[in-house]
Order: C-alpha cells, then structure tokens, then sequence
C-alpha cells in the first residue's frame, strides 16, 4: 500500500513542519533511555486494556451465572400475565419476558426510524451542502450539545411533548420512542458527519464530472461508500438507548401483558423489566405454598432478563455488521 | 489503510451506474427535481435538529416555569418535602446538586480518561492486526452493556467487593482529605458510584477516540517512524497532536453521559446534600439526574415542575460544557 | 441494490407476522382453563389500566389473577409508577383508579371534582403492611432472635445519637442478648416514600421528644445510608454487618426484625400485629370530601399483641364516572380487593395484613356508593 499517492490533507502538512527533527538525532545515552520508556509506554497501554478488561469480565459473568438459570424457552416465550407472588404459573413456568422482548424491540426499532433518517439528512446537509457557513457551524455546536441531553430529560420532554398533543397521562411506546430518538440523532449526526468528512472529494469530483447529479452522487458515491462507517455509529446510538430505563419509565410505562401496537398502550421493555424485577427484590411464600414457591425468583428473572437484554443488543450488532459488510463496497469487482 | 481500496472501488461503481443522458430533457428535469427535493430535505433535517432542541428547552422552561414564577411558599413548601426540611427554597436545593452531579462526572472522567485513551492507543497503534477485530468487538460489548445492567452488577457485586480497598485507602491515605474515613460500609459512596460510571463511559471514549488514532495521516507516522523515532515518540509527536480535538470531543461526550446517567447513581449511591468531598464516606453527594429518578414517582403537579426545573440546570450544564469544550478545540486548531 | 427491496418488504412483513402470533400466545394461561363466573361482572369487558404505589405491585398482580374469576374478559393493568405519579394521573383521568400509600390532600379532592361525573374522588384502604425495623448483626440476626427497643431507642438510632450497638440504652432493654461493641450503620430511604412517612410518623407520635424532625416523605437527616427504593434498602442492609433500616415486612426475609415496645411488652413484628393496631385506630372524620376512609393510625396503641409501625395502603376511585364501563370496573374491582378472598390474595402473595373486620362495614358502604347504572 502506497500512502504518499494520496494528499495528505492541509493540516498533517503543517504538523509534519513541525515535527521536532533535532529529537532524533542518535545519541547513544539517550538511545537506551528513549527504547526503554518505548517499552514502558507499551507496557502502560496494554496493561490499559487488561484493566478495563476487569469489569467487563465482572459483568458478564455475574449476568451470566445470575441468569442462565431461569433463560430457557418458557422464559422467552411468556409474558407476566397470572405471576403471583413466587408460585408457578398456571403454565408452568415464573412468568417471562416475552412482552418485554416484543417493547425493546418496537420501541428501538421506532426510535431508529425517527433518528437515522433526520441525523444522516443532518450530516448529508452539514457536509455536502452547507460546509462552514454561519447555519452549519450552529448546527454542529447544538448536535454537540444535544449529545448532552441528560436521558431522564429527553424523557420529561417526551411525556410533555405527548401529553400536550394527546392529553396528559399518554403512555404509549411511540412516546419512548420519542424520547430515545431524541437521544439517538446527535449520536447519528456526528458519527455520519464523521464518515462522510473522510469519504474523499475525488469521488465527489469524479462522480459530478461524470454528470451524475448531485442527489445521485450523495446516495450512490457519498454515503455508500461511508455506510458501513454511518451503520457502526447508528449501532453505537442503538447500544446506548437500547439499556435506556428511565426516560422509558415515565413515557412507555408498564404492563405484564404482550402488548404489540407501539401507538397505542403501554409497553414494557427490557431495561424496565430489569428495574421493576429487582425494585420487588423478593417475592412472598406463605407457609403452605410448598417446594414450588420460589422467594428469589424477581432477582432470578431480573438477572435473566438482564442476559436476554445483553444477548439481543449483541446480536443486532451483529446484523450491523453483516449489513455493513454486505452493503460496503465490494472490493474485488 | 482500508481508505485506497474503497476509493478505488467507489469509483468503479460510478464507472458502471450507468450515465444519465444529458440530451433527454425529461430525464434531466426529474434529476433537477430529485436535486432540489433531496437538498431540501437535508436542509429541513438540519433546521429540525434546530427545532427540536429549541423544543426541548421552550417544553422544558414551560414547565418549570412554576417552579422559579409561581407561588414562593407553595415552591418552598415542595423544596422542603423533598429535602425532608433540609433546605427551603429552590436555590438552596439546586446548588448542592449540582455540585454533586459534576464531582460524580468529573470524577469518572477522570478515572476513565487515561484509560480510555490507553485502549485507543492500544488497539490503533499497538495490537496485532489479527486482533484488532476481536478487541473492536469488545469494546463494543462493554458499550452495548446497559446501564441498568451496571446498576445491578454495582449495587449488588461491586459494593461488598470494594469495601476492603476503599477501607484500605482510608487508612493509609486517610491524611488526604479527599479520602478521609472512616470509609463506609457498604461502599455506596460517591468513590464507587464514579467508578462504575468511568467503566460506562470509558468504551464510547475508547471508541471515538480509537476511530480517531486510526485516521491519523500514515504519511506523519511513517515520517516519524522513518526518522528513527520509536513507536510511543511516534504517538506523541504524530498520533496524539493529531486527535487532540477529536480527543476533547470524545471526553465531552463521556462527561456528559456520566451527568446524565441516572439507574446505575440511583441503584448505588447513598445520597446527600452537602458540599462535601468525602468520596468514601456515605450520605455526601446526590446528582440532579438520580435525584429527578428518586422524587418524580411521588412528585406531584409543583413537585414536577421544580425538578424539571433542575433537570433544566443540568440542560444548561451540559450546554456550558460542549460550548467551552468547542472554544477550546478552535482555539487549538486555528 | 434495487432488487433488494420487495426481499426486505417480505422480511418486514414476516417479522411482523411473527410478532402478531407471539402476542396471540405468551399468556401464563392453563389450557383449556375455566372458572366459576360470578353473574353480572362476569359481562364486564374491556381494558382498565391503575396506576401507583410500587409497593401495591405483588398485591395488584394477585388481584388481577384472582379478578379473572370475577370479570374474566376484563384486561386489567397496573402501572406501578409511585403514589405520586399514579395520583397525577387518576386526576389527568387517564386511570379509573390509583393506589397509594398515604390518602388524598385536601387540594387533590379538590381536583378530582373536574374527573369525576359527580362527587369528589375517595379513598378507600386496601391493606395494611407492617413496616420491620430490620437489622444485620451478626450473632442475633443469623440466629433468628430479635432485639428489643422502645420508640426512644428507635428514634435516638435513626437520628444518629446511639452510634454501637453495644450502648447502654440498647443493652438495657436486651438482657439476655450479646450485642458487640461495633458501630451502627442506619439504612433509611432515598426517594420520596409513603415507608417513610408511615416510620417518622410514629416516630413523631410514640417519641416526640426524641424526633423532631418535620414530617415528610422524605428522609429528613443525613445519618448513615440511603438506598433506592425496598429492594435497595434491603440489599444494603443485607450488605454489611451492623446495618438497620425498615422495609415493609413482606421483603425482610433472612433479616432480623426489632420488636417494638407497646404498652409493657415487646411485640415482634407479624401481619396479625399489623391487623390489631389499626383495630385499636380511628377513622378520620375531618377530612374534606365523602364516603373517604382515611384511618389515623394509633401510634401510641397500648393493645395488648399490636405492632404500630403499619402503613395503610389505600386505592382511590370516583363515584361516578363518566364512562358507565369505568364505573362498573371500580365497583367490581374494589368489592373483590376488599372481600374475603381478596384479601387472602394479598396476604399470599405479598405478605401483607388484612384489613380487620371494624374496617369492612365502612368500607363496603362506601364502595356502595359508586353509581352504576
């Protein structure tokens, strides 16, 4: 691979200027002392991703050894209608999260709806039409500043969006949706921004000289070739609200029953599921309940469901990067 | 550097889309149309985001209008209920709040900044390219963790497992008046509660910042590297420079997810209202995020306003933050 | 590229197919199931959503089990939101009844006047659970015994005059037990909490000199730890030696619970014990608005076998409603909460106390006063 073919852009330039060539000059005293503190250094960084490695491993297994016990298909496939107290149901089984799985789904899948398509807009708009002028420099400071909005607010302002509109005390999973969007367009503006800043004008250039038009050159140039780029920032964006509780608590609500209309009815969704398993702790066995009675099943589920949440964001990671790969440039044509 | 490959592929896919005809008049003018309705559109998604977060703080200053203009002993009486009679009026409670929400946040970013830009280095500069895929996608994991997820494991495992360090510290850096015991047990202290969020916070920097490190100019490392540096002179001279603003940019966002994070502080922290830098003792320190969590289920019609009304402090933070962390990097660039 | 898009309607369609017959099961159902239907609520259909008290939830969910018997095509949900938010939105008249911990404000009744058809809302109780000052201490706690205190020692505990466990005060009252010299943690709550208010409450009345706190559902000092919520306060407790906090009876298992001084005895904690102190209250008669229900717990009580650190958990519904269903509902639903065999349901399945018979008369009169037609 041969990189001096490409412009290096303007500012690399002005850094190569000014790198200190002085620093370099071979000296056999400081030769030692530079290729021991190279080593130290390498040794600083990887020991960096061995900390961090530390609670993740804590994590994961806790939620796995929590929760493998309670994951089997009767779990995924109830919902929490006739759970009482810590006594089996009539099916069988202590209940599930199969009404919880359907609500994450919906309501991140309603969230993506809303967000790709505005924050990819946003960054098709910031980069290839408006540059640096005075609109697009405050577009980028207030997606910045949105990236700060506190999740609990995007909730608050969700609930009062809705409950001007529909009347107040709306729940209904569009409403979550709402609140995540909120929370998922800067993330997806700025990463999108980010890959098509590095998608290089040549293309543009060449493609517009071929007399395509602008339109075509954006969707079939421009963001195709920064799509498996804008399809990893749109997973980064799902990962952070797909574990969203509270804004969720106050805008989706909750329900034991499976509930399929996002626009209409409350809806649970997974990191809810989670928080109101472990808010009962445990749950109560009179004395002639007998063996079936189990008094720690909320925290069994709440960590099962835990596991299924995990499981499900890896798995639409997954699918985002076979869909990048699919949808990226084929290489060997 | 995958950046050859797909300008190369790119401009092969133009090559076989096929060309439109200039000379077909009906062609062109669908193409002009599809044009302006396709820049419209992007148009009107950037003046969106505009509207929205205009939305956000017109709703959110609506709401809390009560709060700051309505009747001061009916506001003062709400204050009161929420701080068990504590404080009385909204501009005792806010403060303390806020002083609680940034110390947790600063602190997480502390502990993870380092660290997050270790990783980046690590995997952008250091680890073998067979690898590099397998660390991505645990980087990933540990984002994709949900903060609910992280309550349960900080609440539950992480408290009782830290006791003895926290206690440890206590005793032999107890001198230091930020870690004055006697530690508290169990460790539900603004320590620990920081130390979960810097995990939370530490993959969305590692990720950004690594993208970064990964955009660096091959042609300036190999300068450095050709000029005989070694591998860590290269990453001071040539790498670290150059994402310096992207470096700020990531810690931003860090900084503002660990203000916003609201399960994990609620399921964890042991709260308070003072200004206290006590990190491991209990009862010190609450966050506005946690708190808005902790009081809206009881809260009533007032009660909602005034902790929208913090919720808005917490808007404003956030906004003062991105806007002096944007300064800062310009000023750097220029 | 083209081509790719009927591939993804299908699959968009698939999986909404798919979705669509997961709903249709999932239910907690026994096939082929049927119960015995009560007539006249047996024809009530349709969807009934409440909102409030977390702490009504395992009750609520039995109830809504047990309802099937009485109503079985009516969908009933329950949104544990908190008392205030559940409040709020009975009053927005999004809900047709709300659960809460403490009864309704003066202004609240007020307010219910632009919900209801007629009349102002009110509350009626719909259990009674008893709140466990609840421990961790090693030697005592394992061991199943209990430790006792009067109100003073309870209240010097939790506003941080007593600090070992081993004082002087403690030990005096506990002849028989070997209390370590080890420091005590207070556990309290951290959000805004009926629990709360229930505990200061009877810390105001049985020991005013000792607290003199304002009342509120707040925690109002800084001693010790606060946590989230039941579940947080109990895992804390749970956490350390030397920790006490109080929690509603039905989650302490594994704890040790204080037995409270009542006139010259201790009385531990029990859902009986819970029962007999609000036998030994009054009804409050001042308050504004009809047929409401509000008990003055006894705090003081001198019963003899009474545990008076209780809360009263009541549900709050109109009396008339501008939808004749939603009317219906609230009549079938609060005659089923608060029969015999609603009670049973609560009492299994969340371990609180039934309400005692000097209760029912009032409340089965009030209920009456729901206007269906």
């Amino acid at each position: 691979m041969t990189t001096l073919e490409c412009n290096p852009p303007m500012d690399a330039q002005r850094m190569l200027a000014d790198l200190d060539l002085d620093h370099f000059r071979p000296s056999r005293s400081t030769a030692n002392a530079r290729r021991r503190k190279d080593r130290l250094m390498r040794a600083l960084f990887t020991a960096a991703f061995a900390v961090a490695l530390i609670p993740l491993a804590s994590v994961l297994w806790t939620t796995l050894t929590h929760g493998i016990g309670r994951l089997d298909l009767g779990f995924l496939t109830h919902n929490m209608t006739g759970v009482i107290g810590g006594n089996p149901t009539a099916a069988g089984g202590y209940g599930g999260v199969l009404h919880a799985i359907v609500g994450t789904l919906e309501i991140t899948f309603g969230a993506m709806a809303i967000s790709i398509p505005i924050g990819v807009m946003c960054a098709v708009h910031l980069i290839e039409y408006a540059r640096d002028n005075a609109l697009a420099k405050t577009i980028r400071l207030l997606v910045d500043v949105m990236s700060g909005i506190p999740s609990i607010v995007a909730g608050l302002f969700a609930l009062s969006l809705f409950s001007m509109i529909f009347g107040p005390g709306t729940f209904n999973g569009l409403e979550g949706s709402v609140a995540l969007a909120l929370l998922m367009i800067p993330t997806v503006c700025k990463s999108s921004e980010e890959m098509l800043k590095v998608v290089p004008d040549a293309l543009r250039e060449a493609s517009l000289a071929l007399g395509v038009t602008k339109q075509r050159t954006i969707t079939k140039v421009v963001l195709r070739t920064a799509l498996p780029g804008i399809v990893s920032g749109s997973i980064l964006a799902i990962a952070r609200v797909i574990g969203e509780t509270a804004p969720l608590l106050m805008t989706a609500g909750y329900v034991v029953t499976t509930n399929v209309n996002l626009f209409s009815g409350q809806m649970t969704t997974l990191p809810v599921y989670v928080y109101q398993e472990y808010s009962k702790l445990s749950a109560n066995c009179p004395a002639n309940a007998g063996d079936m009675c189990v008094p720690t099943i909320p925290m069994e589920r709440a960590w099962s469901a835990a596991l299924v949440l995990i499981v499900i964001v890896l798995i639409l990671n997954l699918i985002g990067r076979i869909v990048a790969r699919i949808c990226a440039v084929h290489t060997e044509r | 550097m995958p950046g050859n490959d797909l300008q190369r592929a790119a401009v092969d896919e133009v090559a076989v889309a096929p060309i439109p005809k200039g000379t077909d008049p009906g062609e062109a003018r669908r193409g002009r149309a599809a044009d302006r309705i396709f820049a419209g559109l992007a148009y009107g998604s950037g003046l969106l985001i505009l509207a929205v977060l205009a939305a956000v703080a017109v709703f959110l200053l609506l709401r809390a209008w009560p709060a700051v203009g309505g009747p001061p002993d009916a506001v003062d009486a709400v204050v009161s209920s929420f701080t068990g009679g504590r404080f009385a009026s909204l501009w005792g409670y806010v403060p303390p709040l806020l002083f609680g929400s940034v110390l947790v946040a600063a602190l997480a970013l502390a502990l993870a900044f380092f660290v997050s830009l270790g990783i980046a280095v690590f995997i952008s500069q250091y680890a073998p390219r067979r690898l590099v895929g397998a660390l991505n996608t645990i980087i990933d994991l540990l984002a994709a963790i949900p903060s609910v997820v992280y309550g349960l494991w900080g609440g539950l495992v992480l408290v009782p497992a830290i006791y003895p360090f926290w206690n440890w510290i206590a005793g032999h850096f107890g001198w230091i008046p930020l870690f004055a015991g006697p530690a508290a047990n169990p460790s539900r202290t603004v320590a620990t509660v920081a130390l979960v969020l810097a995990v939370m916070i530490l993959p969305i920097i590692t990720s950004m910042t690594r993208d970064i490190f990964l955009q660096t100019p091959k042609l300036l490392e190999e300068a450095a590297l050709g000029l005989g540096a070694t591998q860590w002179e290269t990453i001071r001279l040539a790498v670290l420079p150059f994402g310096r603003s992207g470096i700020v940019s990531a810690s931003m966002l860090g900084l503002g997810r660990a203000l916003g994070e609201t399960m994990a502080v609620l399921m964890i922290l042991s709260p308070g209202l003072k200004y206290s830098f006590h990190l491991l003792q209990a009862s010190q320190s609450q966050t506005i995020a946690a708190n808005i969590a902790a009081q809206y289920p009881e809260a009533n019609g007032l009660g909602v306003s005034v902790l929208i009304a913090t919720g808005l402090v917490l808007f404003a933070i956030t906004f003062a933050v991105n806007y002096a962390a944007r300064r800062l990097t310009g000023k750097a660039a220029s | 590229m083209h081509n790719q898009i009927p591939m993804r309607a299908t699959a968009a369609v698939c999986a909404a197919a798919l979705l669509a017959s997961l709903a249709a099961c999932g239910d907690n159902t026994a096939s082929g199931a049927s119960t015995a239907q009560a007539a006249g609520a047996a024809a009530l259909g349709g969807e009934y959503a409440g909102a409030g008290a977390s702490s009504q939830q395992s009750a609520v969910e039995a109830w809504i089990e047990g309802f099937r018997g009485v109503a079985p095509n009516a969908t009933v949900a329950y949104n544990p939101s908190g008392s205030g938010a559940g409040v709020s939105a009975f009053l927005t008249g999004s809900t047709v009844w709300a659960g809460s911990d403490k009864a309704l404000s003066d202004d609240e009744v007020a307010q219910s006047k632009s919900v209801c058809a007629s009349g102002t809302a009110f509350d009626v109780p719909v259990y009674i659970s008893p709140i466990a000052v609840a421990f961790n201490l090693e030697g005592v706690s394992d061991a199943g015994r209990h430790v006792n205190m009067d109100a003073a020692t309870i209240a010097d505990v939790f506003a941080g005059r007593i600090t070992r466990w081993n004082d002087e005060r403690i030990a005096s009252q506990n002849p028989d037990l070997d209390l370590p010299d080890l420091a005590i943690t207070v556990v309290h709550r951290s959000d805004k909490s009926g629990t709360t208010l229930n505990f200061v409450s009877y810390l105001k009345d049985a020991a005013p000199d000792m607290w003199d706190y304002e009342l509120s559902e707040n925690w109002p000092n800084e001693v010790g730890q606060g946590a989230k919520g039941t579940s947080g306060v109990v895992s804390t407790i749970r956490q350390a030696n030397g920790t006490i906090g109080y929690a509603d009876f039905s989650q302490v298992a594994g704890l040790g619970t204080v037995a409270v001084k009542v006139g010259d005895a201790y009385t531990p904690i029990s859902a009986e014990a819970g029962s007999k102190v609000i036998a030994d209250s009054q009804i409050d008669a001042s308050v504004e608005g009809d047929n409401r229900i509000v008990v003055t717990i006894n705090h003081t009580t001198k019963a003899a076998g009474a545990y008076p650190i209780v809360l009263v958990s009541y549900d709050i519904v109109c009396p008339a409603y501008k939808d004749p269903q939603d009317a219906r509902f609230a009549k079938a639903w609060l005659g089923y909460v608060t029969s015999a065999e609603g009670q049973q349901a609560a009492q299994a399945a969340a371990g609180v106390a039934p309400l005692p018979e000097t209760l029912t008369g009032r409340i089965t009169a009030s209920i009456d006063q729901i206007k269906v037609d």
